[in-house]
């Protein structure tokens, strides 16, 4: 597959407010169609992120560039850049054919070809018949569809989301990701979400974006983020995990809990101290005496597609996925595989703590 | 039996508010000129009205000054507000206390630091001197009734219409304005009856050849008010009383419209 | 009818200020970024600079000077003894002030107290008076609530002058209330120029101030709330006294506020209802400023007023630091 060009990129954009600095040294840049999340808690400057590339903040140091032109101080209505708002900032005062048209109508388009794209876009959203209705007595579902389709009549080449499905329910919100995901194909246009909720990205991204507190912590596919993260915070965030500080003996060797294991890492250097993280559906549960690891069950819980076991080793309390249950207080022994073994430089002693007070 | 005494209360305190009204609406329909005894109805104060030159001549800067003054206040009032929300926080908690500053201040020392402020400039007091007064007390009331609709309004709005490619320009006046509009009415609104029914500041503003209605009523409360500023008041009264009713039944209207859909 | 002649160098600082907003606007149109919507308070800035600090400057600067505009603390001494300009007008002829029996006049203190004593009262009557008003209107079983506010709104657009001396109607010696009495064979009563009177008057004109803050209060308030203390437990009457008023307080407070303010500053109720027998510090500052034409002694009483307003606003803020109560009507 061909490269595609660079839509968008942010060059050293840093934002201070009052003095505190909410973003740091943001260097990143998104293809053309895809589909790219921003993902981190709260607080680690996702939306402003968003907000600088929508035009409604002025980074205050660094450049952004749309097509090879610099618009860092471009208005935002001058931009071809449109957004989904969180809780989607629908205009009260108009109704839901008014919504919709309002860019057109700001464009001064002609009557009949501003009727014609609202028609359009509101078969697309499937809310034909809803034109005449008063935004408020939508549901959430369905005034997320019309915040949808009101960014997308001007046609932006870029559509920005800021966690646009926050609002709903669990079940309306996986039927809109595959909704969303399949506009976004359907239209061929650059989505750039927002999101706090890591299945959410795992689901829908082509690119995602880790952040925390400013920074950006790692940027890849779903698949590199989940299977290898970056850092402890990375792991943590996306997806559950068990990090074990261990030491990395040499190349393919690494020791925790006692044992020495076999692993597929290499380049760390001899006897450094490292982060070693194992995914819960990675340890198998074996019988008592067989595996590497020995323990006691302390705890399952039945999580419906599987047990949720916590398996104390003395050293440390592995969390355990698996589909056949061993009742609490059992001896069991613990196995994994060298390839589900990842090694991880460790973080600064204080964020893990930090980390561990957040939980 | 406790609610049956807690609706006699409720009774019983609005005939306290009530009674002196119905007093004076009395007195204006009563032959005779004694407060307390009637004489018989009749309907020659409300004729007397219109041939009194200083009735009417109070009643025509009552009214001009209130709508004047509610008019800028508004203005510059709603322009504010705009402004105050879009502050950040600490220009903004600087200009709330400039705001609040007139609201805490009792009536007479704002009557009295204006007085001096005109006599101190050598500005005759008279007409526009009471504007002028009558505008800046009520800026600050206009300011609180709009700025709570602009709280009101999802943070995003005004941005997603600069999103939709709109101007500010074009957003403040198809997305702020719009919304804000019931602030601005309920601000124009208030602004226009304190203006009509206030005194004290009006007393110390303007000289004694311009007299609005509650200057004038305070001039002659010692010689014994005439029944004819009774009928006044109570013809005044009443134009409120439907001017305020007529304006809730369309707010009303409005809003039912509004649940109903739109209908076009 | 409009006669005003601005001196030159007030209209000087006119222009000078809107030419600095012209300024301010170009600059921010020519950075691309449209006019900045913070620059809409400039104009109010302005305005309430020159109506507002401006006058309130020029009360302390009258309150600090003599008549010749030199700094001076005399006027607050007059204040504390209302004889003493005149006493040292009499030491500087060489007469001996006490033995002309020129002790300390204390006028002016001791309205400041009968005012303050008086809206204190009114204060109270109001809250003991509104507050059930209040209660009664927000009781979520009774409907009429929102209707019984505008009830409560309607009489205050009477002129508030004439509304108090329909009063006088009413308690005059041969007035309605009297009429009545006599009627029933009772004896006539001395209703009018007392402290009662006032009183009374200034509880009819401010009620409403503490009964809407109070009901707004209230109705806000989530009635699970009051559910919950029930559901705990608490009797009715337990559960009014622990989370209802508790939670009304704000409501109170600006309630105390609304009434207490303009109670201690009233000039009109106590020249109608008291006659002359009971001035209140209104009175004698309009008096001190347009009858005895003493501006800097007027200007320290106004700006000891002031003071005093300030400092009970600061102790009430105390109690409710979010100013939630803070509603008007």
């Amino acid at each position: 597959m061909a490269e595609r060009p660079q839509l968008i990129k942010l060059e050293d954009v840093s934002k201070q407010y009052d003095g505190a600095e909410v973003l740091s040294d943001i260097n990143l840049y998104i293809r053309k169609n895809e589909f790219v999340t921003l993902l981190g808690p709260s607080g680690c400057g996702k939306t402003t992120t968003l907000r600088i590339i929508g035009g409604f903040e002025h980074p205050t140091t660094g450049r952004v560039l749309f097509d090879g032109q610099d618009i860092t101080g471009l208005p935002p209505y001058k931009r071809r850049v449109n957004t989904v708002f969180q809780k989607y900032a629908l205009f009260p005062h108009l109704n839901v054919f008014e919504n919709i048209a309002f860019g057109l109508k700001v464009a001064k388009r002609p009557k009949d070809e501003i009727k014609a794209r609202v028609e359009k876009l509101l078969t697309l959203v499937n809310l034909k018949e809803y034109g005449r209705r008063s935004v408020e007595s939508l549901s959430g579902g369905q005034q997320q569809r019309i915040a949808i389709a009101r960014a997308l009549v001007n046609e932006p080449e870029v559509l920005l989301l800021d966690e646009p499905l926050g609002a709903l329910d669990l079940k309306l919100r996986q039927e809109m990701q595959l909704e969303l995901k399949r506009m976004q194909q359907r239209l061929g246009i650059t989505f750039i979400y927002v999101t706090h909720d890591q299945e959410e990205a795992l689901t829908m991204s082509d690119i995602i974006v880790v952040m925390r507190e400013g920074y950006i912590q790692q940027i890849g596919t779903p698949k590199d983020v989940y299977d290898e993260p970056k850092s402890a915070f990375v792991a943590n965030f996306v997806g559950e995990s068990n990090i074990i500080r261990g030491t990395m003996l040499k190349d393919f060797l690494v020791s925790f809990c006692g044992a020495e294991f076999q692993c597929v890492d290499k380049g760390f250097g001899r006897n450094v101290p490292v982060d070693v993280l194992i995914r819960p559906e990675d340890l198998q549960v074996v019988e008592e005496g067989q595996g590497m690891l020995k323990g006691t069950v302390r705890s399952v819980l039945f999580k419906g597609v599987h047990y949720e076991m916590i398996i104390d080793t003395g050293e440390f309390s592995f969390k355990v996925h698996a589909t056949t249950m061993q009742p609490e207080g059992a001896g069991v022994g613990l196995s994994v595989i060298p390839f589900n073994i990842h090694i991880m430089r460790p973080m600064p002693v204080e964020l893990v703590e930090e980390e561990e007070a957040g939980e | 039996m406790t609610k049956f005494i807690k609706r006699g209360y409720l009774v019983l305190v609005l005939l306290f508010l009530y009674v002196p009204i119905v007093v004076l609406i009395l007195q204006s329909f009563n032959a005779g000129v004694s407060r307390a005894k009637w004489e018989g109805f009749s309907l020659k104060w409300y004729a007397d009205l219109f041939q009194s030159p200083a009735i009417t001549n109070a009643l025509y800067i009552t009214v001009t000054i209130a709508l004047l003054a509610s008019f800028f206040a508004t203005i510059i009032g709603t322009a504010a507000a705009i402004g105050i929300h879009a502050m950040r926080r600490r220009p903004q908690a600087a200009m709330m206390t400039l705001t609040n500053i007139p609201m805490t201040m009792p009536d007479i020392v704002t009557g009295i630091s204006l007085m001096l402020l005109f006599i101190f400039t050598r500005v005759q007091r008279g007409y526009v001197t009471m504007l002028l007064a009558h505008i800046t007390f009520n800026i600050p009331y206009v300011i609180l009734s709009v700025l709570p609709k602009l709280k009101q309004m999802n943070r995003h709005s005004y941005e997603a219409a600069l999103d939709l490619g709109a101007t500010p320009g074009y957003a403040l006046r198809k997305v702020i304005l719009p919304f804000v509009m019931p602030g601005v009415i309920t601000g124009a609104l208030l602004s226009f009856t304190l203006s009509l029914d206030d005194f004290t500041i009006s007393y110390f503003t303007t000289s004694p050849l311009v007299q609005n209605l509650s200057t004038l009523i305070y001039s002659e409360a010692r010689k014994g008010i005439k029944p004819t500023m009774n009928a006044l008041s109570a013809l005044m009264f009443v134009a409120l009383l439907i001017l305020l009713l007529a304006i809730n039944r369309r707010a009303n209207k409005a809003q039912e419209t509004k649940t109903n859909g739109g209908t076009r | 009818m409009i006669s005003m002649r601005f001196p030159p160098w007030a209209i000087g600082a006119m222009i000078l200020g809107l030419a600095g907003f012209a300024v301010m606007v170009a600059a921010n149109v020519r950075q691309n970024r449209g006019v900045k919507r913070s620059l809409f308070a400039y104009p109010y800035s302005l305005w309430m600079v020159v109506f507002t600090i401006i006058p309130l400057l020029l009360i302390a600067y009258y309150a600090f000077t003599d008549r010749s505009g030199q700094f001076t603390l005399e006027n607050f001494r007059t204040f504390w003894d209302s004889n003493h300009e005149m006493n040292k007008q009499l030491a500087e002829l060489g007469f001996d002030p006490a033995a002309l029996g020129g002790a300390r006049g204390t006028v002016n203190v001791d309205t400041l107290v009968y005012s303050l004593w008086m809206a204190f009262l009114c204060t109270v009557i109001c809250l003991f008076l509104g507050y059930p008003a209040a209660l009664f209107m927000a009781d979520r079983q009774f409907r009429l609530g929102a209707t019984l506010v505008i009830l409560f709104i309607i009489p205050m657009w009477m002129n508030f002058l004439l509304r108090t001396i329909a009063w006088m109607s009413l308690l005059e010696d041969n007035g309605l209330i009297n009429s009545i009495l006599t009627a029933l064979g009772l004896p006539r009563m001395q209703l009018m120029y007392n402290s009662q009177a006032v009183l009374l008057g200034m509880v009819y004109n401010y009620l409403p101030f503490m009964v809407f803050p109070v009901y707004n209060a209230l109705s806000k308030q989530d009635y699970r709330l009051s559910e919950a203390a029930m559901d705990l437990g608490a009797s009715p009457i337990l559960t009014f006294w622990r989370v209802t008023m508790p939670l009304s307080l704000p409501g109170v407070i600006s309630g105390i506020t609304m009434v207490f303010m303009p109670s201690v500053t009233t000039f009109f109720i106590p020249r109608v209802l008291g006659g002359g027998n009971t001035e209140m510090f209104g009175d004698l500052i309009e008096r001190t400023f347009l009858s005895a034409d003493n501006w800097n002694v007027g200007s320290a009483l106004s700006l000891i007023m002031m003071v005093l307003i300030l400092m009970s606003l600061t102790l009430l803020r105390k109690v409710d630091p979010e100013g939630e109560g803070g509603s008007t009507i």
